[in-house]
């Protein structure tokens, strides 16, 4: 690696500052924040402030509707993340297969990406829409009667399926790429070998694929336990009945709307340590464990 | 084991691109027939379609007895060694080994048999429990031939195997491939863009060119007799000496010919001998030593002794029964 030797000891600060002063006053101040927010309780007119340990973090741990929450965001990742990943890897191996027009495909299917996640759920709140959707209309005509207003599975499905959405085009990418890095010649050793096409996908390509499958496994779960909160907002608000309260929407409608900032912060010094661990398999696994 | 037929293959690409055409070559049950040719002349499509991984676009392929144009790959009683080996990076050398005998649903005990008998064969019993990565260029090589042998198949299909190697492992797995197939007495179909790996293993060579056969026959015969003038110039190293007939009109017989050939080593250096050569550059070889020069505004080579008197003019012989003709119109042999 080449090192620049600066003779102006100033300078170098100088040029990581802009950096500097963003991470901590966007990243490491609200942190700290949340933290030291997290042993306070405020009384309900906001006029004192007084310490209290860890007792919003006990009073978590007694409380129902966290537990309920806790529940609904691991339904919640757990779909995203296999929906998203499922679908993307259909789309990938349909493209890889393709001999010609495959960059037009990308092109149009890496697009969602591009949408803002409170519009994505927009766009299905539309989509499902009770009374003025195509969806219910289409699930009607089968017998289904679709309410995410008040059937709490319809609800969680359509959040799902918004935030799944969203996510396949980046989960697509980097499966394609996955595909593409695995030389042909393996699958036609293979094919000689004896394996029909489906065994050559799970004997042969989803192994070679694992590095990019963990990788997508951790950003995926990271992702809906962490960035569907302007998914929520825009469709379901987190009910009916808490029935799509997951945790990250949970911080913000406590804190608020709840205007009770001492659980809010407790819930946030959680989400932070979750985060924490999911970053540590991340790094500790991608490259030891996946490695063949 | 079981010969294969190429009856009048060719290869035409949805574009309508020819990269084949009119193929015809015979193997025998047990024979070593190397393609060779320059890059782009058809000679691993070829292979692929023979293997089943190019579909068929004329004509047919034959393996016994058994029209195999329609046949997937793996019904084709075929293995075939890849120019990057395509072992299977997750799975250890034995897995490698077993993959295709475990598809074809193979007793347990059957495959530990062959695969120990295959490892034996190649001496890569020690590296059995390793994985690809963990193997030098050369294990890599005999891994993907252990996943050929361990199969028994009716013939084996090389894809320019070694040319991943370093010179000096080239030579030595040259030797080894050779030795095996002629223990193994399986039919082998090998291609390469090496004369000099052309030359040394095969028992007959095709050589190709734009998609077409040049020349089938022994190496010997193909190099003393060769069948064009591009055939001439891709076999034998140095390259055989091409003169434009026109260069040399008082020669008997060229009426025709458009090109005249002499092996470098068909030409000797005596006091009055009628060509009058000037040297421009000399390339030592250590036995023996490479002598370009140029005469009436033709290049030409020579091999000498190493121990061969040098002077910046020579005067060159040689026997007329050594000279090539080749024809002015269409390249070919004449005689």
């Amino acid at each position: 690696m080449k090192r620049t030797i600066f003779s102006n000891q100033l300078l170098p600060w100088l040029l990581l500052a802009p950096q500097l002063i963003i991470t901590f006053v966007f990243f490491l101040w609200p942190a700290a924040q949340a933290v030291r927010q997290s042993f306070l309780r405020e009384d309900a007119f906001g006029t004192r402030t007084s310490f209290v340990g860890l007792e919003n973090f006990a009073y978590l741990l007694q409380s129902p509707e966290y537990f309920n929450s806790l529940k609904v965001t691991a339904i919640f990742a757990v779909s995203v993340t296999v929906l998203s990943m499922g679908m993307a890897l259909l789309l990938a191996i349909a493209v890889d297969r393709m001999i010609r027009s495959t960059r037009v495909y990308t092109t149009l299917l890496v697009w969602p990406y591009a949408v803002a996640p409170a519009v994505a759920g927009i766009l299905w709140w539309f989509i499902f829409n009770p009374t003025i959707g195509i969806m219910p209309y289409v699930l009607a005509q089968v017998g289904y009667d679709w309410n995410h207003i008040s059937s709490k599975t319809d609800a969680m499905m359509l959040v799902v399926i918004a935030s799944a959405w969203k996510q396949i085009s980046y989960n697509f990418l980097f499966f394609l790429a996955g595909l593409q890095s695995i030389p042909g010649s393996l699958r036609e050793a293979a094919a000689i070998d004896g394996a029909g096409p489906v065994r050559r996908f799970f004997d042969i390509t989803f192994p070679l694929l694992s590095p990019t499958t963990f990788f997508l496994l951790v950003v995926n779960i990271v992702y809906a336990m962490f960035d569907t909160f302007g998914v929520i907002d825009a469709t379901t608000e987190g009910g009916p009945a808490q029935a799509t309260n997951i945790m990250v929407y949970k911080v913000y409608f406590d804190g608020f709307i709840g205007q009770n900032i001492g659980s809010s912060a407790a819930q946030s010094v959680v989400l932070m340590i979750l985060v924490l661990i999911l970053t540590v398999v991340q790094f500790r696994f991608v490259e030891k464990k996946v490695a063949y | 084991m079981a010969s294969i037929t190429l009856d009048n293959l060719g290869k035409v690409y949805p574009g309508g691109t020819r990269a084949v055409g009119g193929v015809n070559i015979d193997i025998a049950d047990g024979e070593f027939i190397v393609l060779v040719g320059p890059s782009g002349c058809g000679k691993s499509t070829l292979l692929r379609m023979v293997a089943g991984l190019e579909s068929i676009s004329e004509g047919e392929v034959r393996i016994g007895d058994r029209v195999v144009n329609k046949i997937e790959p793996a019904d084709r009683d075929i293995a075939m060694v890849f120019q990057n080996y395509a072992l299977y990076p997750h799975m250890s050398v034995r897995q490698n080994l077993a993959y295709g005998l475990k598809n074809r649903k193979t007793p347990k005990a059957d495959i530990e048999k062959r695969v120990a008998q295959a490892s034996e064969i190649l001496q890569i019993g020690p590296f059995l429990d390793r994985k690809p990565a963990a193997l030098s260029g050369g294990q890599r090589q005999r891994v993907a031939m252990g996943r050929a042998i361990v199969r028994e198949p009716a013939a084996f299909l090389f894809d320019e195997p070694l040319s991943n190697l370093d010179a000096k492992l080239r030579v030595a797995m040259r030797l080894e491939i050779k030795e095996l197939q002629k223990r193994l007495r399986t039919t082998s179909l090998y291609v390469t863009h090496d004369q000099l790996e052309a030359m040394t293993l095969a028992d007959r060579l095709v050589v190709l060119n734009g998609g077409q056969v040049e020349q089938i026959g022994t190496p010997l015969d193909v190099y003393r007799k060769p069948a064009s003038a591009f055939v001439a110039s891709f076999i034998g190293s140095p390259a055989m000496n091409l003169i434009s007939a026109s260069a040399v009109p008082h020669l008997p017989g060229t009426a025709h010919a458009g090109q005249i050939g002499i092996r470098p080593e068909d030409l000797t250096v005596t006091p009055d001998g009628p060509i009058a050569m000037n040297v421009l550059a000399v390339e030592e070889l250590g036995a023996q030593r490479l002598v370009h020069g140029q005469t009436g505004g033709e290049r030409i080579t020579i091999t000498l002794p190493s121990d061969a008197p040098l002077s910046d003019s020579m005067n060159l012989s040689y026997r007329p029964d050594a000279l090539h003709l080749f024809d002015k119109d269409n390249g070919k042999r004449m005689d």
